[in-house]
């Protein structure tokens, strides 16, 4: 599976300066979420996904064929008939791929809901109540963490026969909560210790007032985050264990790579068969990134690609913006007349002076 | 006296193009040899920026958009730091004007010896020094701010808060600048940690014969230090004077304002009472003197046309500068 | 020291975990597994295999769970995880020491060079912002998006073929004896490179862009400002001050996420018919070869919490701040 990709996703406690989320201020939430609408990378990146979640609803009446109605044509490649080919049995790719949608959309925001709950919970307490709970609370979520995901997984769901979607979905949002879980607590833990939580302490504020309107408004952009990236993961991993063979009811894009794969596609050159279901995916996988890079560079925008790194003086040299070396930005006549020394650089300090 | 750093009508914005704000406006300030020279301001008044802005320090968006910094050299003719290459500027930084900032803290890489932070200015800047001599050296610098030679080998985050700047204060001294550059050298510390270390500095400077320019919000530890103040509001410096003249009778309502703001060290008691408004947002600055809106003493002029800095109309200004519309300028400074 | 202890007790209790979890894992399918397994293959399993195989299933009605419990511990601490019904009559730990060798060489060595390289490239990604490194970002992000196993297949339907340099399946020539000699070797480094390039493709970018973000994040840091007010050469200040402290969170992250990479890892083997642990875990599922599999998971578990011990010690080596002095 891919490595967590978001920034976010990078704290780890007692590191100190991570990107830490900006505290929202209330009269600026309306224009921040504009904001964030802007980033480009963002706005693709839901867009890309509204297409996947449109065609997952409807997917299944729009398709030309049953997707798993056999016909004459075996190995056909693409034709106006079969835009996608057909398989070995005859079937239509296409139909598949767009059946399959729903099955994987339904998984990946199931999964990604029930481990986000899972993580919200267990991060927020572990952060927020501190002492003895956490201790125990982190040690939960490190096991879990370390315990390899995918092959639990494969092991549990061969075990169960014949699982349904929605039972993959449980398996996969209860193994996939503790990354997430750690990242809040991180983040609870230093939101705990700013001004204006201790403040609504002091004042005897109800535990769940404080973690309702005080903390969660800061942790809003790191559980979208989480649940983001969580989908992806539990996408990949059902059609990993589709790929596999141990999920076969139903149509998903793993399940047309299973067949692909065990009916020998690459050997008779049937590209057809098994490009488009990964393409998807690997679409669907850029969309949610992408949205993930919106959400991070929100966040904390120092991380904001390039922008504006390059500066063009008025007498057209570029200067690069960059740390260490602020640029010398003039007009073009204070700069001629400008003398530019030269330093003797052997024995320029102090040091070697005195050394002579 | 001899000037050793001269800063010209110096600009620094945040930002480019249509954004920018304007950080620091028109400064020009003078540093002579030997003297302590103290910058006050509220935070936002753009003091620190000019600090930054002077070494080329300042990370983006900040940039410089005008002016010039002098150094004269103890040997050649002075230059500008702002039109130094960055090789140049790299063998310019620390061989002549070091820099102790406000993170007494996060000044020190956590990864690294004392010893090797210490060392490695010397590996930069004299690479004809033996390893032994560089040992011998940092060891020197240790002992010269009062650290046990014996810390050589410790790692920053076992030293104490006071001990770590003490280290700063002897790295910025290894290579013999010219200037020290003090930003908030003490303010992450106790009080009595403040006044030993400022004290030892002072001591130093005697020794050695370095300038300083000393940056902090804290006007009482600059009368107590320095030999000249300098007031910054709303990126300009409004008034200029030798710190006891500033003390005893300060002329701008600002200067007024922050020195009623502290109990009196030594000397008769006089009534606290700080300013009422807060630091104008740099980007949506006042027209006329940025003070006037909070200024008790404002009238006609104040809001429509901005003071120059000069040498006010009263029978002791000279050696002293300020931009008020009370005290018009009788020469204009720069 | 303490630092190290605590880890060890947490490692040892992550271990026990994964051994109960395995332990209850088979008490969950429903009905009568074993007979169904024992008319699957008539007459070929043991009265021994088969009683253990009630015992795995926890369907030995005579003993209570805990003694079951305690019964399991023990055979694991005798290294007896059972038989295995695809390769029988060969005990599962003989199936893996086999597989094993395979999966540590492909993935390990491949996971050090990812990391490796993708922390290289973050760091000149996040130091030279704007720069040509920052214009991977966008074409590693769709990698990272492919799951490992269909970019296996797209690079053994690009690259592979009986023409092909790159051998489409299997570890080593069919055709050779495994044996380190001058014939085995190089024909196993040839199979394995497909392998190796689609599971570094795929998780090089994962690094690059943790490392870019941490190097943007410690480059605004006070010491980085002092580093070049000091007038320290750029590459001092970029690799000695920026890049060693961005490298720590990169290393915990580092542990952190192989559990996350040998799931995908594991895959590619699969795809490429390597010999190792995922080729033989598929194996072990298609057949409803419970001990083996079984078996395969509580190896990786183990192999996953050794590697992360490795990177502890790493980190450890390279915080002083973990580090007690005496």
């Amino acid at each position: 599976m891919s490595i967590p990709t978001s920034s976010i996703e990078q704290v780890i406690p007692g590191q100190g300066s991570m990107a830490q989320p900006e505290v929202a201020r209330p009269g600026r939430a309306r224009r921040q979420r504009f904001r964030f609408l802007r980033s480009a990378k963002a706005t693709t990146g839901l867009v890309i996904l509204g297409i996947y979640v449109l065609l997952a609803i409807i997917g299944p009446w729009i398709a030309p064929y049953d997707p798993s109605a056999r016909s004459n044509d075996l190995v056909q490649g693409p034709s106006a008939d079969h835009w996608l080919g057909t398989t070995h049995l005859g079937q239509d790719v296409f139909s598949q791929l767009l059946v399959g949608t729903r099955s994987v959309i339904y998984v990946g925001f199931l999964a990604a809901i029930i481990a986000t709950t899972l993580s919200v919970l267990v991060g927020i307490a572990a952060g927020y109540i501190g002492g003895k709970t956490d201790d125990t609370l982190s040690v939960f979520t490190n096991v879990v963490l370390v315990i390899p995901a995918v092959p639990l997984m494969i092991i549990i769901t061969s075990t169960l026969n014949n699982v349904s979607d929605t039972l993959i979905a449980v398996i996969i949002g209860l193994t996939a909560w503790s990354w997430n879980a750690r990242v809040l607590r991180a983040q609870t833990l230093s939101l705990r210790r700013r001004d204006f939580v201790e403040a609504s302490r002091a004042s005897g504020e109800s535990t769940w007032r404080i973690i309702g309107f005080e903390l969660m408004p800061n942790l809003t952009a790191v559980i979208a985050s989480g649940f983001v990236g969580t989908v992806i993961f539990a996408v990949l991993s059902e059609i990993t264990l589709a790929f596999i063979g141990v999920v076969n009811n139903g149509w998903n894009w793993g399940t047309i790579l299973f067949w692909a794969q065990g009916q020998q596609a690459l050997g008779q050159d049937a590209w057809w068969w098994f490009v488009p279901a990964g393409l998807a995916i690997a679409l669907l996988g850029t969309s949610l990134s992408l949205i993930n890079f919106g959400i991070d560079e929100f966040v904390s925008p120092r991380l904001r690609s390039a922008g504006k790194t390059k500066v063009k003086t008025a007498q057209g040299r570029t200067i690069r913006m960059r740390i260490g070396f602020t640029p010398v930005l003039e007009s073009p006549m204070v700069q001629a007349t400008r003398m530019v020394p030269t330093i003797n650089t052997d024995g320029a300090t102090p040091v070697a002076r005195e050394a002579k | 006296m001899e000037p050793v750093l001269e800063i010209r009508n110096l600009n620094v914005d945040y930002g480019l193009g249509d954004r920018a704000v304007q950080a620091v406006r028109d400064v020009s300030l003078t540093l002579h040899k030997g003297e302590v020279l103290g910058l006050a301001g509220e935070s936002g008044s753009g003091k620190s920026t000019l600090a930054y802005g002077m070494t080329r320090l300042l990370a983006p968006p900040g940039a410089i958009t005008g002016g010039e910094v002098i150094y004269h050299p103890e040997q050649g003719s002075p230059y500008d730091v702002l039109a130094l290459s960055d090789r140049a500027l790299r063998q310019f930084r620390w061989a002549e004007t070091a820099i102790v900032f406000q993170g007494a803290m996060n000044s020190l890489n956590p990864v690294h010896k004392i010893s090797t932070q210490l060392t490695d200015v010397l590996k930069a800047h004299e690479p004809k020094l033996s390893e032994h001599s560089r040992n011998a050296r940092a060891r020197e610098m240790l002992k010269l701010v009062g650290i046990s030679t014996d810390r050589m080998d410790a790692f920053p985050h076992q030293l104490s808060g006071g001990m770590r700047q003490r280290v700063m204060i002897g790295m910025a001294l290894i290579l013999q600048p010219q200037v020290v550059i003090m930003d908030e050298p003490t303010t992450a510390l106790d009080v009595v940690m403040q006044r030993q270390i400022l004290g030892q500095l002072i001591d130093l400077r005697e020794r050695l014969g370095f300038s300083v320019i000393f940056i902090t919000h804290d006007l009482s530890l600059l009368v107590e230090f320095s030999n000249r103040i300098a007031i910054m509001y709303g990126g300009r410096i409004v008034e200029e004077a030798p710190a006891a003249t500033l003390y005893r009778d300060a002329l701008h309502p600002y200067s007024k304002g922050l020195l009623g703001s502290f109990p009196a060290l030594r000397g008769p008691r006089r009534e606290l009472s700080g300013i009422p408004g807060s630091p104008p947002d740099l980007a949506g600055m006042p027209t006329g003197c940025s003070f006037h809106p909070r200024c008790p003493k404002a009238f006609e002029p104040c809001s429509t046309a901005i003071p120059v800095l000069g040498r006010p109309d009263i029978p002791d200004g000279a050696g002293r500068s300020v931009a008020c519309w009370l005290h018009p300028a009788e020469q204009p400074v720069g | 020291m303490r630092y190290f202890l605590q880890r060890i007790a947490f490692y040892l209790f992550t271990a026990w975990a994964a051994v109960t979890l395995n332990f209850f894992i088979p008490r969950l399918v429903p009905g009568d597994p074993v007979q169904a397994l024992i008319s699957k293959y008539q007459g070929q399993l043991s009265t021994k295999s088969i009683q253990s195989l009630y015992v795995l299933f926890g369907l030995d009605k005579h003993q209570s769970l805990w003694q079951q419990y305690i019964d399991y511990w023990k055979q694991i601490f005798h290294g007896d995880l059972g038989l295995s019904f695809t390769f029988f009559p060969a005990p599962v730990s003989q199936v893996i020491g086999q597989a094993l060798p395979w999966t540590v060489l492909l993935v390990g060595i491949t996971t050090i060079i990812s990391f490796t390289l993708g922390t290289g490239l973050g760091v000149l990604a996040g130091w030279r912002r704007g720069s040509w490194a920052d214009g991977l970002l966008p074409v590693t992000t769709f990698f990272s998006s492919i799951p490992y196993f269909w970019l296996g297949i797209i690079a053994i339907y690009l690259l592979a073929g009986p023409d092909s340099f790159f051998p489409s399946s299997g570890g080593f020539d069919s055709e050779l004896v495994p044996a380190w000699d001058q014939y085995f070797i190089p024909s196993a480094i040839q199979h394995s490179l497909l392998p190796a390039l689609t599971i570094l493709v795929s998780s090089v970018s994962g690094w690059i862009l943790g490392m870019r973000n941490m190097m943007v994040t410690v480059s605004s840091e006070d010491y980085i400002t002092v580093a070049h007010a000091k007038g320290l050469p750029e590459r001092r200040v970029a690799l000695s001050y920026a890049a060693r402290n961005a490298l720590l969170p990169s290393v915990s992250g580092f542990a952190l996420a192989l559990g996350f990479i040998v799931g995908g890892t594991l895959l590619v083997e699969i795809v490429f018919s390597y010999p190792g642990l995922g080729f033989t875990l598929l194996q072990a599922v298609g057949a409803k070869d419970y001990p083996l599999m079984q078996g395969i998971f509580l190896i990786i578990t183990i192999a996953v919490l050794v590697a992360n011990l490795l990177a502890d010690v790493a980190y450890l080596l390279l915080d002083p701040r973990t580090r007690k002095e005496g």
